[in-house]
């Protein structure tokens, strides 16, 4: 999946460059970074609330492609950079997690 | 050589008295050229404040006059006086104090009166790096130094640590340029890779933590390792990486390759873990309430880095510290490319 698809699919906002654009084949949603490091599929779209420069650490060890921020919560800018230099996407979404993990429910939980 | 003879022991106990000499050759990283930063960065975090700072010092009491402290630094070159009765530290005097004394014409009276009692003092197991960061922060020529029991033990000074830090950074040029392989090693061979690398980690740094694991990622990378086995390492390194920082007083990660096997060890200098098979089941865990709302500390960490390791070792000394060994068999063929050096990359 695109990742225009998924900032339309979550009514999102793209918060890193449009040059940090990665297709995306599955889909995980966790707030606990450990969980996610154990058992998030490569080139995934996580689904979480947690909005700091922890996760892009995570996602850039676990081959995690795109970030959906729910609740509308920021990222800030330490992570949005480190998400641009590692060439991670942020979409910040307003939706819950529950939600967000519905409207992008035709993505697999694993790559095929 | 002489060199030898002066090079301290290769394996010193993991907790050194304040009169042995530090943990300082364990691992020297010595690998495919580049290492030099890392050889810094680990000196800075190795070496403590105990190691570098001078216990010889000229000390003075309170009933003692500034003019006493005057002719003291005079006699011994020194531009500091440390004022303390009983190990107890009161205050210090400095060339700036005796200026202003004798401008002001109170040279004759006691040092309690006019000392500077605002005091910065240095903790004797600190690593030099926060040495460092004290002497940029502050603009003082040299810090009094204490031990966990607050007793003044010395001072130390910028000079101090130039000196000690120029003299581990020869020996440590030294080993590197002796361990440096004149032969490229046979290709298809993962016997013949070699690498090792040792990055700090500090207690509570959560900012830089997962640098280390992202390095040996890139390290994985560069020497063309299988993604899955490349993601298994980085795994446990990220989360071994992360239980120094949240649940240990500091400590280091070391990686390394050598006969065919990828070896990921995590140490750390305390306080120890009292129930190792309860830390080692999934959901287990410690940490507070802060470290839980940042999304660690659900207690998958040890039993994370355990499932993704070939073999997985954990010893820990109540007290002392805990050091987590993971090891992955790398196949034939692993980083076969990149087996020789890899030429300088140039424009296409």
């Amino acid at each position: 999946m695109e990742l225009a698809e998924i900032v339309e699919l979550v009514k999102g906002t793209a918060v890193t460059p449009p040059d940090v654009a990665p297709q995306v084949s599955c889909a995980y949603s966790s707030d606990l970074l450990s969980d996610v490091m154990g058992h998030a599929p490569e080139d995934s779209v996580l689904i979480t609330i947690q909005n700091h420069l922890n996760t892009i650490a995570v996602c850039t060890l676990a081959g995690i492609n795109a970030i959906v921020l729910c609740h509308n919560r920021p990222a800030p800018d330490d992570m949005a950079a480190a998400a641009a230099r590692e060439g991670v996407a942020i979409v910040v979404s307003p939706l819950s997690q529950y939600a967000a993990a519905l409207a992008l429910s035709s993505l697999p939980p694993a790559s095929r | 050589m002489d060199e030898r003879q002066r090079q301290p022991a290769i394996l010193p106990p993991p907790h050194p008295s304040d009169d042995e000499v530090i943990d300082r050759h364990t691992a020297i990283p010595t690998t495919v050229g580049g290492e030099s930063p890392l050889v810094i960065m680990e000196l800075l975090q190795r070496m403590k404040v105990r190691d570098v700072m001078r216990k010889e010092i000229t000390v003075l009491s309170r009933r003692d006059t500034m003019s006493r402290a005057q002719e003291l630094m005079r006699k011994n070159h020194i531009s500091g006086i440390p004022i303390a009765e009983n190990g107890r530290l009161y205050g210090i005097v400095s060339v700036d104090d005796i200026i202003r004394a004798l401008t002001g014409g109170w040279i004759d009276d006691l040092c309690a009166k006019h000392m500077s009692t605002h005091l910065i003092v240095l903790e004797a197991d600190m690593p030099i790096a926060f040495a460092l960061r004290y002497f940029e922060n502050y603009k003082y020529n040299r810090f009094p130094v204490l031990d966990r029991h607050h007793q003044l033990v010395g001072l130390i000074s910028q000079r101090d640590v130039t000196r000690a830090l120029l003299y581990e950074l020869t020996v440590a040029i030294n080993r590197l340029e002796s361990k440096a392989a004149p032969d490229n090693p046979a290709p298809d061979d993962p016997a013949a890779l070699y690498a090792c690398r040792e990055y700090p980690v500090v207690h509570n740094d959560l900012e830089n933590a997962g640098k280390a694991a992202n390095d040996i990622k890139r390290l994985l990378r560069e020497h063309k390792f299988d993604t899955r086995l490349a993601r298994r390492i980085a795994v446990a390194a990220y989360e071994l990486e992360i239980n120094i920082c949240i649940h240990s007083f500091g400590g280091s990660l070391t990686f390394m390759i050598a006969d065919g096997k990828a070896t990921v060890v995590a140490k750390d200098t305390g306080p120890g873990i009292p129930d190792i098979v309860w830390a080692c089941q999934d959901g287990t865990s410690t940490a507070n309430d802060w470290i839980r709302s940042l999304g660690f500390g659900a207690g998958m960490g040890l039993a994370n880095s355990k499932r993704v390791s070939d073999r997985f070792d954990i010893v820990s000394v109540m007290g002392k510290g805990t050091t987590v060994t993971c090891q992955f068999n790398l196949p034939a063929g692993t980083g076969a490319d990149t087996a020789a050096p890899p030429p300088a990359r140039q424009g296409a």
